[in-house]
């Protein structure tokens, strides 16, 4: 068997806060082929999106630090990196797109200068970059591209915005997309919106994503795996049908029961009993 | 934007009449015009001469009429004349400003340039003992006293050490032996001040999601500061840099007069110590006329700055 794209082994992060040292992460496993989609799914504060980060290396050290475990790219160890090899690969292998576009995006610069930057970070070859530009703008769905890349963030819509993210990460033709959470800001019919593009792009580019979301109800379509993280573990992965239609852990249990189905009468949502949980 | 300015201009009218209006009424209270007049022309001058004083300046008119005729006189530049010296005060002020930009404009190029380096800077190595060693000097600097700078420098370089002239100014080839002190100690005293305020404004900026966006497309640290970060800052950073461009025209009152520097600043000063009221009545209302002018700028630059601002 080949290297698998990604390689994750027993990674733990803590963060040292005034308050004493809280581990995130503790101790995670999981591997992504090339062109797979992982979806990491999980409630707030369960580590999903620092481990996102720690693919390469955003948190903040310190507070953040690399308790132990490997996160191999293609068999390279990114905890192992020099700065400038990890710029190497930020933007250019692992692209990343985040929650919230209307302050992940620069407000002071237009859309073409924030996705010309990664161009001629990572792609100096490139002579024409408008028309690069142009190219991704209207892969992600964007109307009108050649005057939409001169307008500043401010000027478009939070769906606008979220495809100029995508665009911008695309650009640099990564290997992996991290999407942390990309949809939860955006109201429910551009959520559905942005889902279907990146599925569509999936089918189209020849890459891998990690999805990274709370919500199970956006993952079925487009995930081809899941993980499900809590309180900083994984405690099930899977092939998504499978772990949709059987969940083994609790926990797993308890999300998706708390996904609305249409036509069921209004019913309580399931809570989870956090201190049994850990027990297991 | 043309419209904006225009409008803008406009609203500063009443805004200068009430700055007039409130050092007129200080000056007349203060001192009748008898006591003006036996001021000017010494207190031997009675009977002609000092009636004659006050009609020619028509202080013997209905105080309306008098501030009518102060404002008409103050737009066209029209200031009178100084009461110690006698000489032209537009003149006076002309002069000056010479002397004061020598020492502020260099200054404040100094400490501007100085301050954004020692932020950035400090905004780089956040949190380590560099940067707090760094916090620990500007606080030193901005609490020193200016005195205790001039002192010192007077002290110990112009007179014991002679690399300096302790006092004087003159426009010839070598002036700048002159100035180099008194620009040293403007610097120092603004760059102290504004390096913490700068550090404070980048801190902010750093925290932003914007950034962590950048680092995740691979700019590198320094790029995401001096280029990402700085653009962001520079919103706030212009307020605090315009709003100081009146002083740079007006002088530095302690450092001239210290310094026997012949600019605004030690007139200024000067006129305070010998009660010379049109000098000051005039720099006040010069001061709030720049001040004024400042904050058009500001918001000029605020749009050029951040395309979220359009002036309307």
């Amino acid at each position: 068997m080949s290297t698998p794209l990604l390689e994750i082994r027993n990674l733990s992060i803590a963060f040292h806060t005034e308050t004493g040292v809280v581990e995130a992460v503790r101790g995670i496993d999981f591997t992504l082929a090339k062109g797979e989609t992982l979806a990491i799914v999980g409630e707030s504060g369960s580590g999903k999106s620092v481990t996102g980060l720690a693919l390469t290396r955003l948190l903040p050290e310190p507070p953040a630090r690399y308790v132990s475990g490997e996160i191999l790219l293609e068999g390279r160890d990114v905890l192992k990196m020099k700065p400038d090899e990890l710029r190497r690969i930020r933007g250019n292998r692992i692209a990343y797109v985040f929650q919230e576009p209307s302050t992940s995006l620069n407000p002071v610069f237009t859309i073409r200068w924030q996705i010309a930057e990664a161009i001629e970070l990572h792609r100096p070859e490139v002579c024409d970059v408008d028309a690069e530009i142009v190219k991704y703008l209207e892969l992600v769905g964007i109307v009108n591209p050649r005057q939409r890349m001169n307008d500043y963030p401010h000027q478009l819509s939070g769906g606008m915005q979220q495809r100029a993210m995508i665009a911008m990460a695309l650009v640099c033709h990564p290997d992996l997309l991290v999407a942390d959470e990309p949809t939860t800001a955006l109201d429910v019919t551009i959520q559905a919106q942005i889902i279907d593009q990146l599925k569509v792009l999936k089918s189209q580019i020849d890459m891998a994503i990690i999805l990274i979301t709370h919500n199970f109800g956006i993952i079925s379509g487009i995930a081809d795996r899941v993980a499900v993280m809590f309180r900083g573990k994984i405690v099930e992965q899977g092939p998504t049908a499978e772990v949709l239609r059987n969940p083994q852990h609790p926990y797993t249990r308890a999300l998706i029961d708390c996904i609305p189905k249409l036509g069921q009468r209004r019913k309580r949502l399931t809570t989870i009993d956090h201190a049994a949980l850990e027990a297991l | 934007m043309f419209n904006y300015i225009i409008r803008r201009l406009l609203y500063s009218i009443p805004i200068l009449l009430g700055v007039i209006l409130i050092t007129f009424t200080l000056d007349s209270v203060m001192m009748t015009p008898n006591e003006k007049a036996s001021r000017v022309l010494g207190p031997k001058a009675v009977g002609k001469t000092r009636t004659e004083w006050i009609h020619n300046r028509g202080l013997d008119r209905p105080m309306p009429v008098q501030f009518v005729n102060y404002v008409k006189n103050l737009v066209t530049f029209n200031f009178g004349t100084t009461w110690v010296t006698g000489r032209d005060l537009s003149e006076t002020f002309l002069q000056g400003v010479g002397p004061s930009l020598c020492i502020t404009l260099p200054g404040f190029f100094a400490a501007l340039l100085g301050s954004l380096g020692l932020a950035l800077f400090q905004v780089f190595v956040r949190n380590s003992p560099v940067d707090r060693v760094l916090t620990l000097f500007s606080v030193a600097l901005m609490s020193v006293p200016t005195m205790v700078y001039v002192i010192f420098a007077q002290a110990f370089l112009a007179l014991n050490l002679r690399y300096f002239p302790a006092y004087g100014f003159a426009y010839e080839p070598g002036m700048l032996r002159f100035l180099l002190l008194p620009i040293v100690i403007f610097m120092l005293i603004n760059i102290g001040y504004d390096a913490r305020l700068y550090r404070a404004i980048f801190l902010e900026e750093i925290g932003q999601d914007y950034v962590r966006t950048a680092h995740a497309k691979g700019v590198s640290t320094a790029r995401v500061l001096a280029v990402h970060v700085f653009k962001n800052g520079l919103i706030a950073l212009i307020t605090l840099v315009v709003a100081q461009l009146p002083k740079l025209i007006l002088g530095s009152l302690l450092i001239e007069s210290l310094f026997g520097i012949p600019g605004i600043g030690s007139m200024l000063v000067q006129a305070i110590q010998t009660g010379d009221q049109p000098v000051v009545m005039v720099s006040v209302f010069l001061g709030s006329a720049l001040y004024l002018l400042s904050l058009i700028v500001t918001d000029i630059l605020y749009a050029w700055a951040d395309p979220r601002i359009r002036l309307s």
